[in-house]
């Protein structure tokens, strides 16, 4: 019997849990610190680039762990991963050890705090919110404004924590432009009147169908694009949003008033991720886990026995997630072998 | 108008000295706003019995003409280190420069010797060649509004006054404006940083007023150096007030607290400049904004004479504010001078009301 602790039930953990858990012999730990799995995945209403719901991606993955040799431990933060005689000890919030031959991190990511960016007004103005805010919203179905009226107006920003010396965040957190795209086309849908407007420094396409949905955005759905980042924002006396920006090609300066400013918070490292990383000597300086090589051996850290897989080794889509934990599933049946 | 929730200004404290200050006055303030600094130090000496020394010898810190290219860094680097070697001679190790732009000055340059001290040796040899001088480096600095605002709970019991208009007994609106070499060259250098600096609206909720988040906040309040040093560009600088005051104008502002020479100057007499040009005032009765500085404030909320205080020689005229905090004041006393003659009476202006 070999025994494989996962730590994080999210997409990538517990896609990698069903598959190990399909060889005979093997015993899954799937460590969750919170009491529900796929908390982050949960607060999302379709997904790019099929507008599938969120929902039946949910209920797909949770129906996987319905094996008995996947042990689910909800509600237990993993503190410890320590190698010992050639296997893994792991000790949980409570002191609870438990042992496995091998370890797979998906601790995955947090969304950046937007208070951060204090001149950007998130948690000053109500009519100012993040990407995850909107996503509610549209699940919800319901889109108003701070006053509670139906929006007639509404600005994206991009690159909100991510791409940014100030917050320290150079890298690209790789989801958000599309994440935009597809939430700027979800509430022209909701809201066919609604004016939709998507500040950016680069429009990175990069994923199958992304360049479609831009295009068909901008041809069908009219949403309006805006090359130049928002320098502050500020509530006007109606309650509306003022932004100030530079629309770069053009060369000028812009200023309007929306009734919502959605800021498209990247991805960080999640203090899960923080704390395993710096604990095993993973981390690099974000606090993201580091791997052998990015080509061939992206899977493992430089302690055998030790995986990783998805977006706590930087920003990733959920199905870029999905393949990664696949990938690792591969590394850890090797190892194990 | 919308119901905003309670803002959260950045609780973001800087260090501040408590006490043995060297104080530089502004090259400017003194002509903008007579009664300003020497109220400054009514207030440290007499209600605080803070040790803060004038020095006679004292000069300009090249601010206006470093920021304007017409002065080169070493000069700059030179003259701010005998500054220093003023404040080293007299004993004192924090230092207070009266105008912000000064402060960003000092600040600028220690951090700059520190990120290069081969520069600091530079200054040092500078002095030495020109003066036969030798100085240390200030412990602390701080801006006499940073002192004003550390001690705001201090002050307010000694307070004859509030913010609250007396007719009403609302608090007072105020619009704060800091100036720009403040918190924006180095944030941390600021009480609350640099996108919500809290030192100017600390004072005014301390003391019972009420402060303005308007939509051109931050915007530029017109002193600008590139706008307002050559003359064919003042345009530039009117049009930045008269942005900010379009902007404030709907939010009815009882008065403007400023702690920048600049700030206070422009958004005081622009007003009479648009009215003059446009015939438009940003009040409802047609007597402008009343513009004060951070130490014009205090000494009226601590009872001070307003014309002590100097500020018959602002361009809006404060009796509207001076009647809605029910301050005491005599019209007679207006325009005399210290010997109890009225010096002379300024002309009216066509559209603003005194």
């Amino acid at each position: 019997m070999k025994t494989i602790a996962i730590i994080g039930a999210g997409p990538a953990g517990i896609e990698a849990a069903s598959i190990l858990a399909a060889k005979e012999e093997t015993e899954i730990l799937l460590f969750e610190k919170s009491a529900s799995t796929l908390d982050n995945l949960r607060d999302k209403a379709f997904l790019f680039p099929d507008f599938s719901a969120a929902d039946d991606l949910v209920e797909i993955l949770e129906a996987k762990l319905n094996r008995d040799n996947i042990k689910l431990l909800s509600g237990k933060e993993v503190k410890s991963v320590t190698e010992q005689d050639g296997g893994w000890q792991l000790q949980d919030a409570e002191g609870t050890s438990y042992t496995a031959d091998a370890v797979l991190m998906t601790t995955g990511y947090k969304v950046f705090d937007a208070h951060r960016k204090e001149e950007l007004g998130y948690g000053i103005y109500p009519g100012v919110i993040t990407s995850i805010d909107m996503e509610k919203k549209i699940k919800e179905g319901k889109v108003l404004n701070a006053v509670g009226d139906t929006p007639k107006k509404i600005v994206f920003l991009q690159c909100v924590g991510s791409r940014d010396e100030k917050s320290g965040n150079h890298y690209c957190s790789k989801v958000c432009c599309v994440t935009a795209v597809k939430q700027a086309i979800e509430l022209r849908k909701l809201l066919p009147e609604v004016e939709t407007y998507i500040f950016y420094m680069d429009l990175r396409m990069w994923g199958g169908g992304f360049e479609e949905m831009y295009r068909e955005s901008q041809e069908k759905y009219g949403v309006r694009y805006v090359r130049g980042r928002i320098s502050e924002a500020a509530s006007t006396y109606d309650g509306k949003i003022q932004i100030k920006s530079e629309d770069t090609l053009v060369g000028l300066p812009l200023k309007m008033s929306a009734d919502l400013l959605v800021l498209m918070v990247g991805m960080e490292p999640s203090e899960g991720t923080k704390m395993l990383t710096r604990q095993c000597n993973c981390a690099d300086s974000y606090g993201f886990a580091t791997t052998m090589n990015p080509h061939l051996r992206d899977n493992e850290t430089a302690q055998p026995g030790l995986f990783v897989a998805g977006s706590c080794k930087r920003p990733m889509s959920l199905n870029d997630t999905l393949t990664d934990a696949r990938s690792a599933v591969v590394k850890i049946a090797e190892y194990l072998r | 108008m919308s119901e905003i929730p309670k803002r959260f200004w950045n609780e973001y404290q800087k260090e501040i000295a408590d006490d043995h200050y060297f104080y530089e006055r502004s090259c400017i303030r003194q002509t903008f706003f007579p009664g300003s600094e020497a109220a400054f130090l009514k207030i440290m000496r007499e209600e605080l019995g803070k040790d803060i020394k004038d020095e006679a010898n004292q000069h300009t810190c090249t601010g206006i003409g470093y920021h304007s290219d017409v002065v080169p860094i070493e000069t700059t680097m030179t003259v701010v280190a005998r500054l220093f070697s003023l404040m080293t001679e007299d004993g004192y190790e924090n230092y207070v420069p009266s105008c912000v732009t000064s402060f960003g000055v000092f600040t600028e340059m220690v951090e700059m010797w520190k990120h290069d001290p081969a520069l600091l040796e530079q200054a040092r040899k500078y002095l030495r060649e020109a003066t036969g001088r030798e100085f240390e480096l200030p412990k602390n600095i701080a801006h006499p509004s940073d002192i004003i605002f550390k001690f705001r709970n201090e002050l307010k019991p000694k307070m004859k006054y509030q913010l609250v208009n007396r007719f009403t007994g609302k608090p007072l609106r105020a619009v704060e404006h800091v100036g720009c070499h403040y918190a924006k060259i180095f944030p941390e250098k600021g009480v609350g940083k640099s996108e919500f600096p809290h030192v100017l609206s600390g004072m005014i909720e301390a003391w019972g007023g009420e402060v303005i988040d308007y939509p051109e906040r931050r915007h530029c309040c017109g002193f600008g150096f590139r706008q307002y040093l050559v003359q064919e560009n003042r345009g530039y600088s009117v049009a930045n007030s008269k942005k900010k005051f379009e902007s404030m104008e709907p939010y009815e502002p009882d008065f403007i607290l400023t702690n920048c020479p600049g700030c206070g100057m422009f958004l005081d007499k622009w007003q009479y400049t648009i009215a003059e040009l446009e015939h438009k005032t940003y009040d409802k009765d047609g007597y402008g904004i009343p513009v004060l500085t951070y130490e014009e404030l205090t000494g009226l909320l601590l009872g001070y004479d307003p014309w002590v205080l100097g500020l018959q020689l602002h361009q809006v005229q404060c009796e509207t504010l001076l009647n809605k905090i029910g301050i005491a004041y005599n019209p007679d006393e207006k325009y005399k001078g210290v010997s109890g003659k009225v010096l002379s009476m300024p002309d009216k202006p066509t559209v603003l009301k005194v």
